[in-house]
């Protein structure tokens, strides 16, 4: 096979943003039909690099080369003319408005000074048909499954004539088949001439569909591989810059007594729709009870009914025979919850508070952090210099503000502040380790499933579900609002977990 | 060794961040005085002369720093009350409604107790009693909105503007009504005077600076402390900053919402009894004149710390103080100092351009007022 020709090559891009160099010096080249997998872990500079291509943001230094021609690039407009297309994590699609609407935005085709619905519709069944995409131009984007708006969002790109197309972390919102599904699309592309950057963290994924490899790590490339030249251990050393351990090392564990147990539980959301229907499980001491499940599937709202954030509409919530339902998070705190929220800078700290002070977010109103309704600095100087050195907490000093330290060392503070506290009989831990680098994902795995072996209960619920199937003894599928099943994790594979995610409903096991 | 570097660095730190917090406010006063000059100069007065009448009839003599002190008391008060407010992520803007429910019920103890007792009070129980009171329905009358926040979302900001008409109509109406004072010679909306036993007393004889401005000073060490040291400031603090953060650490959001609004409306209400108590020795129809709007300026240059409001007050103080004496050396109107006032709230609201202007990075850590509309 000969190596074809280059379309896209950014040669020697740097991107000072104050405090980090984002982008050091950085060489990459894309080829015609090919799919380039740019790897790497959170703030590697992987999306920098994107959005300097893509145009949001202008580099400092270097250039950016489209077929051959050197090209100015200021804003998206530049380089959608340029043949470039971006899907962004998020997707920026109008939920009231139909796919063909959609795609058009921006670039309405009129005819006699209204929207021409009919020739963009044709014209989005050609490119549909063309490219194997399978999408109604005349449904509301709002109801489409997730899968779905993705493609829409690939045929937004295309409409614009777009060669060369940018996936910034395609798969993090999808079940396993759809990402399979995805993977067939991309392929799909690259052989009728459409050249793809794929974003991602996901060592799995870049072996599977891309053609090259380029990993980068704190601003800079590391290496550009082949897929069939490398290995997972390979490329995780590459991204994280040491030895990555890959597996969680947890040992058999007998479940002891039944700590919490929810029955029937029902919950609405604040737009008042029932997001959790007649839900119930139980988890024991010494088991890490797991919640697969597509983001939005009313994990959220189990969990604020779970801690005491929401009201349940109906059901129960019993925590070590103790009846909590309803009950008001320090109630339940104090009969023995460590709660690690889903969002760590909305719940689980106050930024402008200093680390000291956030370690007491959920004590500060007992002893020894305050007495007589004064609060003792000592104390939470003393526990705070405690739990960093214990916890690995990586801050210049406990009075510097959380929202000054990276995230995974955030998220160390919230671990650190509820695993120590003395009573705790149960863990909830909601995506614990969304947007962390691989050692503070090593780091917060290890520490649950030390508070496991110590027989605390541990419910965790994460849309990774590599993360739900490392960790778990018992895995519980969420869609929709339900369980639809429960599995113990020896006795499952990832392909039934992902059927099930998908809604597939199956008796439990 | 490395401990002492340590704290060294920390003290420099602490030290840092008040020259910081304090660099703004201050270039903005600086830059607000400036262009006030060239506009005295523009209408045809002499700036340096209009100045030095500023502060000659400000700090010039005993009598002039006595009467700024008496003008300073209701600032730090009621901008106290405003500060508090925006700890706890409220805005109230209902500072003037609560210092005149203040003043009422504390003229109406101090002049109609004695009476409906039968018997003469002493001033140890009198005074204390007719302040307290003024403070108390000062911080009911806030406490109601705080209600209404916590319970139906109503937001404070229309809500403490309302009961700001509600409370100054009914003023209106009582003082000329059943609160009217009798005295035959007595044409203006005003209650009678308040029993010599519910008087402040003087601090010197000949001036008119009273304990209240020694209160002011005391409260507002005691609201620092309170705010930073107490688990009840903690929680003040937290909801103000992140009320989901707040809620997730088990504290009462509503409750403390509450509360912090019946705190913000005591402090408003304390200005007021203390202005009948110390000052006045009545409650007359407009003898606040925007003490309460004022204080929200006060606050935000005093970016909402004890001190720093403390410091906008003496300033506002100094500049209110002042005016009659520059009038009175240049002829310039007593008006042009609200026009420099609002310059320099001007520049600290707007603080890109004094940052601009005088090339000063941001650090990042901006004020913020109010959650907005939605919070």
């Amino acid at each position: 096979m000969t190596e074809s020709q280059i379309v896209l090559e950014a040669k020697g891009i740097t991107k000072q943003f104050p405090g980090v160099l984002a982008s050091d010096n950085v060489n990459f080249d894309l080829r015609k039909g090919e799919i380039h997998a740019l790897l790497g872990e959170n703030g590697a500079g992987k999306s920098t690099l994107m959005n300097l291509i893509y145009g949001l943001h202008r580099p400092d230094k270097g250039e950016i080369i489209v077929n051959g021609k050197t090209i100015d690039i200021h804003s998206p407009n530049d380089s959608i003319a340029a043949g470039i297309g971006m899907v962004h994590q998020h997707f920026m699609l109008i939920p009231v408005f139909t796919v063909a609407e959609n795609v058009m935005l921006g670039d309405e085709e009129t005819k006699r000074g209204s929207l021409d619905r009919i020739s963009v519709a044709k014209k989005i069944n050609e490119i549909s048909k063309q490219y194997g995409l399978d999408v109604d131009p005349n449904a509301l984007v709002g109801p489409l499954p997730v899968g779905i708006q993705q493609r829409v969002e690939i045929v937004k790109t295309l409409y614009r004539n777009a060669e060369i197309v940018i996936l910034d972390e395609p798969t993090a919102v999808l079940t396993p088949q759809e990402a399979e599904d995805l993977f067939r699309i991309m392929r799909d592309l690259t052989t009728r001439g459409v050249s793809i950057i794929f974003i991602t963290h996901k060592l799995k994924e870049v072996l599977a569909v891309a053609d090259r490899i380029t990993v980068m790590r704190a601003g800079r490339v590391i290496n550009t591989v082949k897929p069939s030249e490398t290995d997972s251990a390979q490329l995780a050393n590459m991204m994280v810059g040491r030895q990555v351990i890959l597996t969680v090392d947890k040992k058999d564990h007998e479940a002891e007594n039944e700590i919490l147990k929810v029955e029937g539980l029902t919950v609405r959301d604040q737009r008042d729709l029932e997001t959790v229907h007649n839900v119930s499980f139980s988890v024991r001491g010494g088991e890490v009870f797991g919640i697969a499940g597509v983001q939005g599937n009313g994990q959220t709202e189990l969990s604020e009914a779970l801690t005491g954030l929401r009201s349940p509409t109906s059901g129960t919530v019993t925590i070590d025979g103790k009846d909590l339902t309803g009950k008001p998070p320090r109630v339940i705190t104090e009969s023995g919850l460590a709660h690690i929220p889903e969002d760590r800078q909305r719940h689980g700290l106050v930024l402008s508070y200093t680390v000291a002070d956030n370690m007491a977010l959920c004590d500060y109103y007992h002893p020894p952090f305050s007495s007589r309704g004064v609060i003792q600095p000592k104390a939470l100087d003393e526990n705070s210099r405690k739990l960093i050195s214990a916890f690995d907490v990586r801050t210049p000093s406990p009075f510097v503000n959380a929202g000054k330290l990276s995230g995974g060392n955030q998220q160390k503070v919230i671990v650190a502040r509820e695993l120590s506290r003395d009573n705790v009989k149960l863990v909830i831990a909601n995506q614990p380790t969304r947007g962390l680098d691989v050692g503070s994902i090593e780091y917060i795995h290890s520490e649950i499933i030390k508070m496991r072996d110590r027989g605390v209960a541990v419910l965790l619920i994460s849309a990774e579900l590599d993360e739900i199937m490392a960790l778990s003894d018992r895995i519980a599928v969420m869609y929709r609002g339900q369980i639809v099943a429960v599995v113990e994790t020896k006795k499952t594979t990832r392909e039934q977990l992902g059927l099930w995610m998908a809604g597939a409903h199956v008796q439990s096991a | 060794m490395q401990e002492e570097k340590q704290s060294n660095s920390l003290t420099r730190q602490i030290l840092q961040s008040i020259s910081n917090a304090g660099l703004v406010p201050f270039l903005a006063i600086l830059t607000a005085v400036v262009l006030g000059g060239i506009i005295i100069a523009f209408v045809g007065g002499n700036p340096f002369l209009a100045y030095r009448g500023l502060i000659e009839g400000s700090f010039g003599s005993t009598k002039a720093l006595s009467e700024t002190a008496v003008w300073a008391t209701p600032y730090i008060f009621a901008g106290l009350a405003v500060a508090l407010a925006f700890k706890g992520g409220l805005f109230n803007i209902g500072a003037e409604g609560q210092l005149a429910v203040g003043a009422v019920f504390s003229a109406l103890i101090g002049y109609a107790l004695p009476e409906w007792l039968g018997v003469d009070l002493p001033t140890i129980i009198h005074l204390p009693l007719a302040i307290l009171v003024g403070m108390l329905m000062g911080g009911l009358w806030a406490g109601i909105v705080g209600w209404l926040k916590a319970y139906t979302g109503g937001h404070e900001v229309i809500n403490t503007i309302m009961m700001n008409y509600i409370a100054l109509n009914t003023t209106s109406f009582l003082l000329n009504g059943i609160m009217k004072d009798r005295s035959p010679t007595n044409v203006i909306a005003r209650t009678p005077l308040i029993a010599d036993s519910a008087r402040m007393p003087a601090i010197f004889d000949g001036l008119r600076v009273h304990w209240g401005f020694i209160l002011a000073l005391l409260v507002a060490f005691f609201i620092w402390w309170l705010l930073n040291k107490t688990t009840l400031g903690f929680e003040i603090r937290t909801v103000g900053l992140n009320p989901d953060a707040a809620q997730y650490a088990g504290i009462n959001v509503k409750r403390t919402i509450i509360l912090t609004m019946i705190l913000s409306g005591a402090l408003a209400g304390l200005a007021g009894a203390i202005e009948v108590t110390g000052l006045n020795y009545r409650h007359e129809l407009g003898f606040s004149i925007g003490y309460g709007y004022d204080a929200i300026a006060i606050a935000l240059l005093g970016k909402s710390h004890p001190l720093g409001i403390v410091l906008a007050a003496f300033l506002f103080a100094a500049m209110r103080n002042g005016a009659t004496r520059m009038q009175f050396l240049t002829q310039m109107p007593v008006d042009l100092i609200s026009m420099i006032q609002a310059l320099i709230l001007l520049f600290v609201a707007a603080d890109a351009i004094i940052r601009y202007i005088y090339r000063i990075k941001a650090k990042g850590e901006r004020v913020v007022l109010t959650r907005g509309w939605g919070g």
